[in-house]
């Protein structure tokens, strides 16, 4: 699953520890979110997704 | 910008939380460890250079070790609990190894033991290494994968 994570940290100038402290993860998960390592769960994804007040869909995009 | 969206965000209370607790777990359960380690070395060693074999003193060092064990149980079961959802998934593999490994291995080990393949009986300290072993491996293994 592909998604945007890292370009919408990169333009609130957040580094992956600030985004892991706002959504309560390790630093280590979001990086391997953002590399499509691993897919979050649906509460995960919608928590980013109020985070950045967009939809889910805006955020996580399938590969398929 | 970046300060007004993080300000926007007015997420900085659960971040401590979430880190602070996570700290706090994992110094929860180092020191109930460390008590379990330091009562199953009284309760093994004592009897012998402490306390002269002196039954009820053994007993209440058996007890104290067994109720130390739950405690350290319980700080782990919170620990976990409080892990995101990467790192409940690299220990549930890793604890599905380690159950399984222990239980091959140990079986097998019984086996040989029963059979007279190796010389003395088996010794329960040797499965526990096997599956502590397997457990820090399981969860190196996992961790790489998600790097």
């Amino acid at each position: 699953m592909k998604n945007k994570l890292k370009v919408l940290r990169a333009e609130r100038d957040w580094t992956q520890a600030d985004l892991a402290n706002y959504l309560e993860v390790s630093r280590q998960t979001i990086n391997a979110i953002e590399k499509g390592k691993f897919d979050p769960s649906l509460p995960l994804a919608f928590k980013a997704a109020r985070l950045f007040k967009m939809t889910i869909e805006e955020i996580f995009q399938d590969e398929a | 910008m970046s300060e007004i969206k993080r300000g926007n965000v007015d997420n900085n209370s659960n971040e401590l939380n979430w880190q602070g607790k996570t700290k706090q777990n994992i110094n929860r359960v180092k020191m109930w460890t460390l008590a379990w380690v330091i009562s199953m070395a009284l309760a093994n060693f004592g009897p012998k250079f402490l306390w002269n074999q002196l039954e009820s003193l053994t007993i209440a060092a058996i007890t104290l070790n067994f109720l130390l064990g739950v405690g350290m149980i319980y700080a782990n079961k919170i620990y976990i609990q409080n892990m995101d959802e990467m790192q409940k998934e690299i220990h549930l593999n890793s604890m599905a190894w380690t159950l399984g490994v222990g239980l091959i291995v140990g079986l097998s080990y019984s086996n040989l033991d029963v059979t007279n393949v190796i010389p003395g009986p088996a010794q329960i300290s040797h499965l526990i290494l096997v599956m502590g072993v397997t457990n820090l491996i399981a969860i190196f293994v996992g961790s790489r994968r998600y790097k």
